[in-house]
């Protein structure tokens, strides 16, 4: 990135309306079809028969109450889920038609299409804030010490993190306040270029006005990502997600479901079932 | 920050078609190169008639032939997790065949010769061409050292433990602390010669079990020191709290509340630092002299003891010492191992009741 | 060495345990001590006198062990007729005793090196294995087996060192001078019959230190924490490339105190040692053929038959052991120290 396209005449010039035909047909953002989707911990059934579409280029926030499977099922979304020992997935997760749970998906190729950031803020420790972005693009064969700089440069800009960190970029990442340590994620997310990105909760370790940097960020990353967010906090599901999906339990030790999915708006307006408006209304949960 | 917006608007990279899926190398690859591998051992076993020789050149010929064809076939990326995983399979079965093979030759060779009567009687008037005599000696000489070693090191262990946790600050805890890290590098030859030094050149005493019990108590005592610290680290300062609210002095907050809470943990720990000095040998050889007879008294006389009774007999020219020096190691590895499995019991038992 | 204890101490050891207790706590603990002070500030002190007189009498006997150590060993010094740290000859008897540790030291140091250029990759592996590959439900069973024989007497090392796995060696012996002979280490002057050498203890020092490594590196990638790891796994890492990036690197600091660990235990293993090495005075660098001494190894063979000269010069080969093993250490916890900026502690 050269600082002659930062230097565009009208900065908050609005962007055209993500979303339009020209782009998805371009296939950079991708539309994710789930249908019957059970994750289970050994035998215990987390989430069940959860079917949705996620739209490209837009934010799709999940709420729901504690417990109700939101974060197991945003981790079947790049099978982090079966990561965990005896944990495993039914059903289908198709990103532009392709299964990714097909027998003959790499999930590592899956985990670098669908990137994720962490509920904690989870730099590596023993690496710099440089080598922390750097971290992924070095794993996909990357060594270059001029294509490195140029991709950790856009990164950091992409997380809107270049400014506070340029001078510093040799220094631990452990060494940044929490916000920046969770842009700084979002950047080593990025840095890879994934089509989904996936946020668990990314706020909820961070004081309001990091939380209010996140959420900008969000609303720019979706001009190029298709992202899914979980969340426990209803005033951000309102302030940054195009759709919002709500979870809650069947019964105390029953599976999570997906009660209903809709334009945001309509969700926190007027949403079709009742539990979800008690829930917005902060009624139980 | 305008700036940095525009720089996020900027157009994306060029569009990349979604690859989700690899080649993959085909299953029975791997079990038909680990069928060549046993092959490989078989023919380097043939013709170097040495099993060793064929299992290594076996698990090189499966590393290398695995690694290489999913270079060719899938990509590099996996090629390296291949290799990686094979090395990290192949290092521990090179670290468990030895000590298999240790376990397993010491119950092979040891077991006949172990029996009651080995047991309950000494060397005492055993000539060399006698299949007699026994470790009775030896047991009552390591059983009156380490219990000797335990009496010394435990309490006082333990109270530099409790001085550290509980009352330790400032530089004489510093101080304490780096010694005792210092202390557990000590090697046991050091530890006997500087018993020697002292008891017996400078005190004038006379080799003896207690000797050897004062050099065994300097080894156990960092590792009481550690874990006993351990331990107290773990039991919450709420509880602490709590008692000193109740108006309980802290002596005896810390006698009735606190270390009882530990308590397992500290057993568990006592319990590893003896199994670790039982099978202490080399200050030993320094202090306790050797005995061949039964000598209940550790303060006055030579006495022997297993891990010395297996050196010396490992030294002696009879044709039976071979059979006794592996039944007293045998019984040393029993006893060590015992006391390992009731300490982890011990530790596992009492787990849940530390709160954790 | 004074224990006892003054009410200035009292009050300090007071305010040193308020510190870190919360005030409302000390607070209590101090209204409520006034009604029988005299009895809590007897119990009290006695407690913190005798829990400070065990941590200073530990201080005391490491003390100790220095000054009786360095008395003894200058008392044989001043009667050497050799430079002890440069020969290695060990004459402690007659009209000229002549004595030098360089051959010992030599020995122990290469000993201890070929144990550690087996034991560390391995132990680094089976910890590896232990944590990220082997199930789960296996892996406990495993690390039980790993401390289990961490406890094995070294005396049951020499013994199957010296009846079991030396004859075994001894093919590998003539394999490796026969291909790797114009290595000068893989030299090999004699066409032995013995595998009682240098490499033969170096290998049992790797199998003895093997567990230790093993125990402590798989608890320090125990304590990796799982956000890290999952952080390099949603980057599209592979398992191998996980360990890479996030294990390994935050495990350094451990794996290098784990192996400074059981250096020093191969630097001061004496028993298997001594049963297994064919041992002479001389340095030897030709780690295939018997000969060389290790100093713990000397000390057991030679300290029965010596005289107070002797003895007094074993001591001071003892202390030259102590000083190897302590800079062992110290150069352990330098590095510790140096990565402290990058490590964990701070995340």
């Amino acid at each position: 990135m050269t600082v002659a396209t930062t230097r565009i005449p009208e900065p908050r010039q609005k962007t055209p309306t993500p979303g339009t035909g020209a782009r998805d047909e371009a296939g950079m953002t991708k539309r994710i079809e789930i249908s019957g989707l059970n994750a289970y911990y050994g035998s215990h059934l987390a989430v069940e028969d959860i079917s949705m579409t996620i739209e490209p280029r837009t934010v799709t926030a999940f709420i729901g109450p504690s417990g109700c499977g939101k974060s197991t099922f945003i981790r079947t979304l790049n099978r982090m889920h079966e990561l965990i020992p005896g944990a495993r997935v039914e059903g289908s997760v198709q990103l532009d038609g392709q299964d990714l749970y097909g027998p003959t998906v790499d999930p590592v190729a899956v985990r670098r299409t669908v990137g994720m950031v962490f509920q904690r803020p989870n730099p590596f420790p023993t690496m710099s804030i440089y080598d922390n972005v750097a971290a992924g693009l070095r794993l996909n064969g990357i060594k270059k010490k001029g294509d490195l700089d140029a991709i950790v440069e856009r990164s950091l800009r992409g997380a809107n993190l270049w400014n506070e960190v340029k001078d510093r970029l040799n220094k631990p990442g452990s060494g940044l306040s929490g916000g920046q340590q969770q842009r700084l994620c979002i950047a080593r997310a990025i840095a890879v270029e994934p089509q989904v990105l996936l946020m668990d909760e990314p706020c909820s370790a961070l004081d309001p006005i990091s939380t209010l940097a996140i959420e900008d960020l969000i609303a720019l990353l979706k001009e190029r990502y298709t992202i899914v967010i979980v969340t426990h906090n209803m005033q951000q599901a309102a302030r940054v997600s195009d759709r919002t999906a709500f979870f809650n339990l069947a019964g105390p030790g029953l599976p999570g479901k997906l009660v209903e999915i809709g334009d945001t708006e309509k969700i926190f307006s007027a949403p079709e079932v009742e539990a979800t408006a008690d829930y917005i209304a902060g009624r139980f949960g | 920050m305008s700036i940095v917006k525009t720089d996020t608007a900027a157009p994306p990279a060029e569009p990349k078609p979604l690859q989700l899926t690899r080649r993959s190398m085909p299953t029975w690859i791997p079990w038909a190169v680990a069928v060549a591998a046993v092959g490989v051992g078989l023919l380097t076993k043939a013709v170097q008639g040495n099993w060793a020789l064929g299992g290594f050149f076996a698990g090189l010929f499966y590393v290398v032939v695995v690694s290489l064809a999913s270079w060719q076939i899938e990509d590099r990326r996996r090629a390296s997790d291949r290799l990686a995983t094979s090395i990290v399979y192949s290092a521990f079965v090179v670290a468990v065949v030895p000590l298999v093979s240790i376990l397993w030759y010491t119950v092979q060779q040891g077991w006949e010769k172990l029996s009651p009567e080995f047991l309950s009687h000494s060397m005492n008037g055993v000539g060399p061409r006698d299949d007699k005599g026994g470790i009775y000696h030896a047991i009552i000489g390591t059983l009156e050292q380490v219990g000797l070693a335990g009496l010394i090191a435990v309490p006082l262990g333990l109270l530099t433990a409790i001085y550290l946790v509980e009352y330790g600050r400032g530089r004489l805890a510093r101080t304490i602390t780096f010694f005792v890290d210092v202390m557990t590098g000590v090697p046991s030859i050091v530890a006997g010669l500087f018993v020697y030094a002292f008891w017996i050149l400078a005190l004038g005493f006379e080799a003896s079990g207690f000797a050897g019990s004062l050099a065994l108590a300097i080894l156990m005592l960092p590792t009481v020191v550690r874990s006993a610290e351990e331990m107290l680290k773990l039991v919450p300062n709420e509880l602490r709290e709590a008692s000193l609210a109740l108006g309980v002095p802290k002596w005896r907050t810390v006698l009735k509340v606190v270390l009882p809470t530990a308590i397992g943990g500290i057993i568990t720990g006592v319990m590893l630092s003896i199994a670790r000095v039982i099978g202490e040998t080399a200050p030993l050889l320094l202090l306790v002299g050797l005995s061949q007879s039964i000598n209940t008294d550790p303060f006055s006389g030579w006495q022997s003891s297993i891990p010395l009774f297996v050196f010396d007999q490992n030294h002696s020219g009879s044709r039976f010492a071979p059979d006794r020096a592996w039944a007293a190691a045998l019984t040393l590895i029993i006893i060590v191992m015992l006391l390992n499995l009731v300490a982890r019991l011990i530790a596992r038992w009492k787990a849940p009741k530390a709160g954790r | 060495m004074s224990t006892s204890i003054t009410p200035e101490s009292r009050d300090n050891a007071q305010r040193d345990s308020g510190s870190r207790r919360s005030p409302k706590a000390d607070q209590a603990h101090g209204a409520d001590a006034k009604p029988n002070k005299t009895q809590v500030r007897l119990g009290d002190r006695v407690f913190l006198g005798l829990s400070r007189g065990a941590g200073i009498t530990l201080l005391v006997i490491m003390a100790g062990i220095a000054v009786f150590l360095v008395v003894k060993a200058l008392d044989a010094l001043g009667d050497n007729n050799g430079n002890f740290l440069t020969d290695s000859t060990w004459v402690t008897d007659g009209s000229k005793p002549a004595f030098g540790v360089a051959g010992l030291v030599g020995g122990t140091v290469i000993s201890a090196g070929i144990a550690m250029l087996i034991a560390v990759p391995v132990a680094v592996g089976v910890a590896l294995f232990i944590t990220h590959y082997a199930p789960r439900r296996v892996a406990q069973t495993l690390g039980y087996i790993v401390d289990l024989l961490a406890a094995v007497p070294s005396v049951v090392f020499g013994l199957w060192g010296l009846v079991f796995l030396s004859p075994k060696l001894l093919g590998l012996h003539t394999w490796l001078s026969d291909y790797l002979g114009w290595i000068p280490i893989f030299d090999k002057d004699e066409t032995g019959t013995t595998a009682r050498t240098l490499f033969t203890c170096g290998i049992i020092l790797a199998i003895m230190v093997l567990p230790i490594i093993a125990a402590v590196t798989r608890e320090v990638f125990l304590q990796v924490p799982r956000a890290h790891e999952e952080a390099a796994l949603a980057l599209g890492a592979t398992r191998w490339e996980m360990i890479r990036t996030a294990v390994l690197p935050f495990g350094k600091p451990g794996i290098i105190s784990a192996s400074m660990l059981g250096l020093g235990r191969a630097l001061g293993e004496t028993i298997a040692v001594a049963m297994v090495l064919s041992s002479s005075q001389e340095f030897t660098y030709k780690i295939l053929d018997p000969g060389g001494n290790t100093i713990a190894a000397n000390i057991a063979n030679q300290f029965a038959e010596s005289n107070d000269l002797g003895r007094g010069a074993l001591i001071a080969s003892g202390l030259v052991l102590f000083v190897l093993t302590l800079l062992v250490n110290g150069a352990a916890r330098v590095v510790i120290n140096r990565h402290k900026e990058f490590s964990g502690a701070n995340a």
